[in-house]
């Protein structure tokens, strides 16, 4: 009886795990297979024609214009943030208050971002549907990401270090900048690259943000339209699957390569710090 | 007289030190701070524009949660079909991504050999990644399809696609963070059952998942996160229809679809009914949020 | 070592680069809020007015390096971007309501349009009255034996409220809003709709003449084709204005040229073209 029980559950774990691992690569082939056709350089670096069979780098520029922007901006704010946080701060209400804040901020869902954004940034600051106002609004989203990552590294960097630097009689701004801020790179960059996933992931706060505008971008201010903003609307208006597809292909080669880098980064960084 | 101009200089660069010491300590203070200052920014807002209606326009708060007609051209404002819509989407992804998230963690973590889990794993973190408008792409173009054909609907479109497609979505968020809480279990837990005679499944079942158990609950309740709070992958394949669902085969439109469907072109209370939506949608959020800290709170005891 | 030592090079300049755009983005949004009408025209509202604006634009930016922006979002939502300045030009595809036009705005007809009646190629039913398509829209007739068509349920898709097309629709086929059947899908715009009836046999929906093609099949309207030469001669009923609206003294040259443009005899014919009726 025992036995049996054992079996079924042994055959449940594996009907499950054939069925998580069928289910994802049914999703990816599908996508590979369907816009496979469409892939060519023209497609990535040809101009976007309003009359079909063009090419989506602008796209692809719009993409990278809201990735280098939010994260120029994302970046220090969230290493100080999780400096101060780590190093500075003593346990205590403006502590518990500030973690508090960025866990909810990770639990927000995008289209309440969005909803934000259209609202403070394209409205009350006039922005505009604009690549500035969906930059901004996804700094707010990976700012979490950020100082999370950046948090469980500066963790991992033993006490002795400090002890050891400040010993030495360097003042604690020198002891984070040559000491600490170095031995917690791979974790702070791994916790940038996650952000760019997010970032390239997005699709409901910048379609709400940045608009729709299929052009190469003539201006921060100009509105735009993302890789993955332009995979629901090619789905949504001309139900061109084989095109929505080919996109997809672009942004999964993205985000494969955005996850080998990371793994590589840290691994290599790790070597480094461990000599 | 050396001795003593340089006792000054080491003393004025000491200040200086001290200065920009405290300088830089409150810049990064600011920089924390920008976090609650975002969250306090989005609530405000939302709220402030969410609240306009009932509070100054005379809507009733109860006529917007319980009425069942939503017609902003004729200023009815009713949002109950979309409430039940998102939380009968919700559960039923539960009920299905779950299980099998859950199982599949089980097998990577205990079952599967380390080079199989080595293979697999990354893979499933691979598909947290891709962003959730190709699942719904995917949906589109596959599920609601075969929906129609296989069960000879009217239209594919349907909580049923809806369900499917968030219970896709949200098993690599399961499996992953499922998949780490169990690998925690120390060993020596595996060890004592085993040594008592108990199979290795009964160890599974009845001492890893147990000791599990907080992690294994983050796991579902960002899981529910993530499906509850998705938005285009669910417009593809929700038919955006306005009744409440009273079967898998009717065509819906949860909270997040109807904000993004209409906040394109809504001006004035529209708007601002969108905006309440948010804080309803915003409210089952930090209930999760709220249950997850009890969660965390509870695994660390 | 060597690694860190480029690491930290790179964070600093990260971080002086963050300072220097934060500051240079600033100085930016101030002008730009002074200066918006530069070169670029900003163009939102319709997405059945969209497709023929994008190929209106694009000929125009060859003889005028003038830049376009067009943002496809409905009608309703052009039109209020038009009054509170966010866009220089909305496209709507209905007429304006009373209370959009007590606030100001300007409106230029650049071509007129037929809305379409469409369903599945395989369906049988190829002509409808008026009267029967509102009763199908708004729920009376639920399965299309009772049209003349096979025994199955009829799927209605809609557009969102808020769509010019929908408004300009319902108001000839008299309807409300209020009225029509709940269970319809709703589709966010004119190729949504399209995408939708091609892929299902049940389905009825709605388009503009522009996006007709061989996916679907459309419906005479008590008889009468849905082709140009009968809008213009007025026994097709189901037709609407394809409107620019700009807000009184906001239009700038730019704007204006390209409105010009559209109205000329090359402006006119790109619109045939496309699948719309001039304006004569």
């Amino acid at each position: 009886m025992r036995q049996l029980k054992d079996y079924v559950l042994r055959g449940l774990l594996w009907l499950s795990v054939l069925l998580s691992v069928a289910v994802l690569v049914m999703i990816v082939g599908y996508i590979f297979v369907k816009g496979m056709n469409l892939i060519s350089f023209e497609f990535i670096f040809g101009d976007y024609s309003p009359t079909g069979g063009g090419g989506i780098w602008p796209m692809i520029v719009t993409t990278i214009y809201t990735i280098i922007i939010s994260l120029v901006i994302a970046t220090p704010i969230g290493i100080l943030a999780a400096l101060y946080l780590q190093e500075y701060a003593k346990q205590g209400r403006l502590v518990k208050l500030i973690r508090f804040a960025t866990e909810s901020l990770t639990g927000i869902p995008s289209i309440i971002y969005g909803l934000f954004g259209a609202v403070f940034f394209v409205t009350t600051l006039k922005m505009g549907m604009s690549i500035i106002a969906a930059s901004l609004t996804l700094t707010i989203i990976v700012l979490p990401v950020i100082i999370r990552t950046t948090e469980e590294a500066l963790k991992t960097v033993p006490q002795s270090y400090r002890e050891g630097s400040l010993a030495l009689g360097t003042t604690k701004l020198q002891t984070l900048y040559k000491v600490i801020l170095p031995s917690a790179m791979p974790g702070i960059l791994s916790g940038i690259i996650l952000s760019i996933g997010r970032i390239v992931g997005e699709s409901a706060a910048i379609f709400l943000t940045a608009g729709t505008v299929a052009a190469l971008p003539e201006s921060l201010f100009s509105s735009a339209r993302t890789l993955t903003v332009h995979s629901y609307l090619v789905t949504q208006e001309s139900g061109d699957i084989e095109l929505a597809a080919a996109v997809g292909i672009v942004l999964i080669v993205i985000i494969l390569g955005i996850n080998i880098s990371a793994t590589l980064i840290s691994k290599k960084l790790n070597k480094a710090t461990n000599k | 007289m050396s001795i003593q101009t340089n006792s000054v200089e080491i003393g004025k660069a000491n200040k200086r030190k001290y200065f920009l010491e405290k300088v830089s300590s409150r810049v990064f203070l600011i920089c924390a701070l920008l976090s609650v200052i975002s969250l306090l920014l989005i609530i405000g807002f939302v709220f402030y524009k969410g609240s306009h209606p009932f509070l100054v326009e005379g809507y009733s708060f109860i006529d917007f949660i319980f009425g069942t007609d939503w017609v902003p051209s004729e200023d009815k404002f009713g949002i109950f079909p979309m409430i039940v819509a998102s939380i009968f989407a919700t559960i039923g992804a539960l009920i299905i991504g779950v299980p099998v998230g859950l199982f599949t963690a089980i097998f990577l973590a205990e079952i599967a050999s380390k080079r199989l889990a080595k293979i697999i794993s990354p893979a499933i973190q691979l598909l947290a990644g891709i962003p959730s408008v190709l699942y719904g792409v995917f949906g589109l173009a596959i599920i609601v399809p075969f929906l129609q054909n296989t069960f000879g609907l009217a239209k594919g479109q349907s909580l049923l696609a809806v369900i499917l497609v968030l219970a896709i979505m949200m098993l690599p968020t399961i499996v992953t963070v499922a998949e780490t809480a169990i690998r925690a279990v120390p060993n020596t837990y595996r060890e004592g059952s085993l040594a008592l005679g108990v199979s290795q499944i009964g160890t599974i079942f009845k001492v890893v998942v147990p000791a599990a158990k907080s992690g294994i609950m983050t796991a579902i309740v960002l899981g529910l996160g993530r499906a509850i709070g998705e938005t285009m992958a669910v417009i593809l394949v929700a038919g955006n229809s306005l009744i409440v669902p009273t079967s898998l085969t009717d065509s819906v439109r949860p909270l997040t679809t109807n904000i993004a469907l209409e906040m394109g072109y809504a001006a004035g209370t529209h708007q601002e009914m969108l905006f309440a939506t948010g804080i309803v949608l915003f409210s089952f959020i930090l209930i999760l949020n709220f249950v997850l800290a009890k969660i965390s709170a509870k695994g660390g005891n | 070592m060597n690694i860190l030592t480029k690491v930290k090079m790179g964070l600093l300049m990260f971080s002086l680069l963050a300072l220097l755009s934060s500051c240079s983005s600033n100085g930016d949004s101030s002008t730009q809020a002074s200066g918006n009408n530069g070169s670029t025209i900003a163009i939102s509202g319709s997405t059945s007015v969209g497709p023929l604006a994008e190929k209106l634009a694009a000929k125009y930016s060859e003889q005028d390096n003038a830049n376009i922006e067009i943002n496809q979002i409905g009608s309703s939502a052009g039109i209020t971007n038009a009054i509170n300045g966010v866009s220089e030009i909305g496209m709507s595809s209905r007429d304006l309501k009373e209370e959009e036009q007590a606030s100001g705005l300007q409106e230029v007809v650049i071509a007129y349009d037929g809305i379409v009646v469409v369903t599945h190629p395989t369906n049988q039913v190829k002509n409808l009255t008026l009267e029967q398509v509102k009763q199908i829209f708004t729920g009376e007739v639920t399965n299309w034996k009772e049209l003349g068509g096979d025994d199955m349920e009829i799927v209605v898709v809609s557009r969102e409220d808020g769509s010019g097309s929908r408004d300009a629709f319902q108001e000839i086929v008299d309807y409300s809003s209020g009225e029509l059947v709940k269970s319809s899908i709703i589709a966010s715009g004119n190729g949504n709709i399209k995408t939708t009836v091609a892929n299902n046999k049940h389905a009825v929906g709605f388009i503009s003449f522009e996006y007709i093609d061989e996916t679907i099949s459309t419906i005479d309207i008590n008889g009468v084709k849905a082709t140009a030469e009968n809008v213009l001669e007025q026994n097709y009923k189901l037709s609407r204005p394809f409107l620019f609206v700009y807000k009184e003294g906001k239009l700038t040259d730019a704007g204006q040229n390209f409105i010009d443009f559209i109205l000329s005899e090359d402006g006119q014919r790109i619109a045939a073209e496309a699948g719309a009726i001039p304006v004569k």
